[in-house]
């Protein structure tokens, strides 16, 4: 008998080896072993013709926190993170509210507002290059019925980031809509008409009811958002290409720069690893998080915004 | 009171809709007119496909569609090849190290193929698959996301069926085949919505990976098209744009409900 259990016990290691290696073999050479050689390449100098490459320690790290480009594009990237997330978050929050409250052309209402997810970062910084071009552009053309001068929104430093920064929150809103909007569809009836009952206004149900509620679905939308504000970067190369003098250059915009247009790749591995450090950081927020809730398995902030919700 | 709040809720909602989806609609209407009525908002103006003629002439469309089409349908078929395997091991198997190699793929998560260009970049290369479509999908089959997805769905299958489809002589493989997957069935539908517009709308990874029109899909053909040293004008732009959204987005509107809910099964893209 133990030895039946035994030969099932080995028949089972070895099957789901088997079955994992294919997808281990691919996640270590295109997620670990990258990740390990940019460390280790962040820790040499650059091979040209004349010196090869040699070990210079954090001879980079040093480099780049001495370039002010370096710090102005983190500090971009910080204030990009610092109003796309909460903007978004509170945008998509009321499209949620509003989509699923009884107001007319509801279907329209959750159609327009989630349309822009579906569309390519490019396509939908085309898109806003209309209105965003001086003189033609339909911001100008508004601007100029009130008597406003016309401004070139991506031209200037003051304002190119901001114009980036709106087309983010444009794109990402209504995915997090979607987030709310099935949340909110959880939360039982039971709980408005108990309120009602006891004379309270909408807006109170809302705040102590309502988003205490939704708290596990807004971190699991503010990991996302965070994730996004390292990574929602293709609208540059249309826009501003993180011009002009750098004023809307984010972290990633300027890691491709650095390896595929100054063709300097150590540098770029450098800053590769320091963001890598903060995602693991957002990582262990979410994980730390997850502790407290014993109840759920790991997977469980990830998928518990949406298990109501079933496909036909 | 309640009545007025309603109304101004009510006017709130749908004028922020039509904030949203305005600059869809401009361009829409721009890629229809001549440039000069097309920035004068000229109302009246007459309708032109000349836009649509001049864009589809300006660049190899048909091949950077095929591309696209080509690129995530690679990519969905080895997604659903790495994380139907791993995820049956996580979810079903029980083996020596498992746990720990769950909390390295629960890693990759946060590792984002975005961030690994450069080493990503050298890796391709040294494989040979610079400026091929396996290039630009490779990275992305074993997704960590998707192995959490099948071993979720997987789980959630009764262990019945799986002593059952044993007891009548099938093996592992073919219980995984016969059982598992068919009863995933709308786990595979949600992951393929939300894998397929994800690579459709994909762009910096197939910016570096390609090179030439034979593998550039879609979104880098778009971004090159439209790069302002061609000196292309709005409406051409817009027309091009309004082109390459239009199989998705048509997809979308059709499919509203189906795509809705795939995005909310599936959790992250």
């Amino acid at each position: 008998m133990s030895n039946h259990i035994n030969l099932e016990r080995r028949r089972q290691a070895i099957y789901g080896w088997l079955m994992l290696s294919p997808a281990a073999l691919m996640l270590s050479i295109f997620a670990f072993y990258p990740s390990g050689a940019t460390f280790f390449s962040s820790l040499f100098s650059k091979h040209t013709r004349r010196r090869p490459s040699e070990f210079i320690g954090i001879e980079n790290y040093n480099d780049l926190f001495a370039d002010p480009t370096f710090w102005l594009v983190v500090k971009n990237n910080l204030f990009y993170a610092a109003i796309t997330i909460p903007v978004s978050i509170v945008i998509a929050l009321s499209m949620a509210l509003w989509a699923n409250s009884k107001i007319p052309a509801r279907g329209f209402v959750r159609t327009a507002y989630f349309t822009p997810t579906v569309l390519p970062m490019i396509a939908a910084a085309n898109l806003w290059l209309f209105f965003y071009t001086p003189g033609l552009g339909v911001l100008d053309q508004i601007g100029s019925l009130f008597g406003l001068q016309s401004v070139n929104w991506l031209g200037q430093p003051e304002t190119a980031l901001w114009a980036i920064i709106f087309v983010t929150i444009w794109k990402e809103a209504g995915f997090f809509m979607i987030f709310y909007l099935a949340a909110l569809q959880t939360i039982p009836e039971d709980y408005k008409e108990a309120a009602d009952i006891e004379g309270t206004s909408r807006w109170t149900y809302t705040r102590r009811i309502v988003l205490p509620l939704l708290m596990p679905t807004t971190l699991f939308i503010l990991v996302n958002a965070m994730i996004n504000s390292v990574k929602l970067i293709d609208h540059l190369f249309i826009l501003t290409k993180g011009g002009p003098s750098d004023a809307s250059k984010l972290i990633l915009y300027y890691i491709w720069e650095m390896a595929f247009a100054f063709f300097d790749a150590p540098h770029a591995a450098a800053m590769t690893i320091l963001i890598l450090l903060v995602l693991c950081i957002v990582a262990a927020i979410q994980f730390i998080y997850l502790d407290r809730r014993d109840n759920i398995n790991i997977t469980g902030p990830l998928l518990s915004s949406c298990n109501p919700i079933h496909l036909p | 009171m309640s009545k007025l709040s309603h109304y101004v809720e009510s006017a709130g909602a749908i004028l922020l809709a039509i904030i949203w989806i305005s600059p869809l609609l401009f361009a829409f209407w721009a890629a229809f007119h001549s440039t000069s009525d097309a920035v004068n908002f000229n109302i009246t103006s007459a309708w032109t496909l000349d836009n649509f003629r001049t864009a589809w002439e300006g660049a190899p469309w048909l091949k950077y569609f095929l591309n696209t089409f080509l690129l995530v349908t690679i990519v969905l078929i080895g997604q659903f090849f790495f994380t139907t395997l791993a995820g049956f091991a996580f979810a079903k198997l029980e083996f020596p190290g498992k746990n720990f190699v769950f909390i390295l793929v629960l890693m990759q998560l946060f590792i984002l193929p975005e961030v690994l260009i450069v080493e990503n970049y050298a890796m391709v290369s040294r494989l040979g698959l610079f400026d091929s479509l396996f290039g630009v999908g490779m990275p992305y089959m074993a997704s960590a996301f998707g192995i959490f997805l099948m071993r979720q769905s997987f789980k959630s299958v009764p262990i019945e069926l799986h002593e059952a489809a044993r007891i009548e002589g099938c093996g592992l493989l073919g219980i995984l085949w016969r059982v598992y997957v068919p009863l995933a069935k709308p786990t595979y539908l949600a992951y393929a919505l939300v894998s397929v517009s994800t690579h459709w709308n994909n762009f910096l990874w197939p910016l570096i990976v390609t090179n030439s029109p034979d593998t550039r899909p879609l979104t880098v053909g778009l971004s090159i098209f439209g790069a302002p040293e061609n000196g292309v004008d709005i409406s051409i732009i817009s027309a091009a744009t309004m082109m390459s959204v239009a199989p998705l987005l048509i997809a979308f509107l059709v499919f509203q409900r189906q795509f809705v809910q795939a995005f909310l099964r599936a959790g992250i893209k």
